[in-house]
């Protein structure tokens, strides 16, 4: 499945991006990491920093409607794979974001961003991985 | 108000992944797909992420404290160790499968496409047997 390259706008919602991760540092002192986030709402150690997280999530699931609204669409969403790898995938991302403590938000962007080691690493080892998961899929199996 | 500040951030937060094409699977794996159908809108998303977050954090955490809360917190773990490096190699194989990653799903909750719930309910699976596996074993 082809897609259109979109530099302007990814590049526009990825100051976006930065710009939530910055703003929850600046207000909050916070890494805005999209697995802590979830694991929070879901898994929450204590009562106190359950409510804020679910906000925050309920901000995030808000974003497409806010985009709805200026620009009359909802964003494209076109999934290439099947519904079994899509599970299977989602079960193991929720394995490796875990074990990893984050995933492209928390080490990919604030971890990245504040220079830190042990993000960088993670983020060239999964960028690594998923390429060549790709490959595999895609071009020795055929699949996808 | 402090409610209200954590809600906006997800807005923005989500409004970023709606127009970046993050939480599109599609571009996601096509990005990787370097011999493929390849498309490099992603490192545009990255890169414009990277640059904002590094020049706001320079600025933001040479201040005493957060706006509305006590104190920073940061990471503290410095160590390189297998649950890291593990971890990173299983969630790029799981990305590479699904095409979502955790930030890209979440907001698309919001467009009521069916396939990112079942995506997230996978997610939620995979990170209670994770957690349960650290609680016995690490």
């Amino acid at each position: 499945m082809m897609t259109e390259f979109t530099p302007w706008a990814s590049l526009f919602g990825g100051f976006l991006i930065g710009l939530a991760a910055v703003l929850l540092m600046l207000l909050h002192g916070r890494v805005f990491g999209a697995t802590g986030i979830l694991s929070g709402v879901l898994f929450p150690s204590n009562s106190g920093d359950w409510l804020w997280r679910a906000v925050l999530v309920l901000g995030m699931v808000s974003g497409p409607v806010l985009y709805l609204l200026l620009t009359g669409s909802f964003p494209a969403v076109e999934v290439p794979v099947s519904l079994p790898m899509l599970l299977v995938g989602g079960f193991v991302v929720g394995i490796g974001v875990t074990l990893g403590s984050g995933c492209t938000s928390g080490h990919g962007v604030c971890g990245m961003a504040r220079l830190s080691l042990r993000s960088i690493v993670a983020t060239c080892t999964f960028m690594l991985t998923t390429f060549v998961t790709v490959f595999v899929i895609r071009h020795l199996l055929g699949a996808g | 108000m402090r409610l209200i500040t954590y809600y906006l951030v997800g807005l923005i937060f989500g409004l970023g992944i709606s127009i970046s094409g993050m939480g599109n699977p599609a571009k996601v794996v096509n990005f990787f797909d370097i011999v493929g159908t390849w498309d490099p809108s992603l490192i545009f998303v990255m890169s414009g992420a990277l640059v904002v977050t590094f020049l706001g954090y320079r600025v933001v955490l040479g201040k005493p404290k957060p706006a509305m809360a006590k104190a920073f917190l940061l990471p503290s773990n410095q160590e390189i160790d297998l649950p890291l490096v593990g971890g990173a190699i299983i969630f790029g194989i799981g990305w590479g499968i699904g095409g979502f990653c955790p930030g890209g799903a979440l907001p698309v909750i919001g467009t009521g496409k069916i396939e990112v719930v079942y995506f997230i309910a996978a997610l939620l699976a995979g990170i209670f047997v994770a957690r349960q596996f650290q609680a016995r074993l690490l």
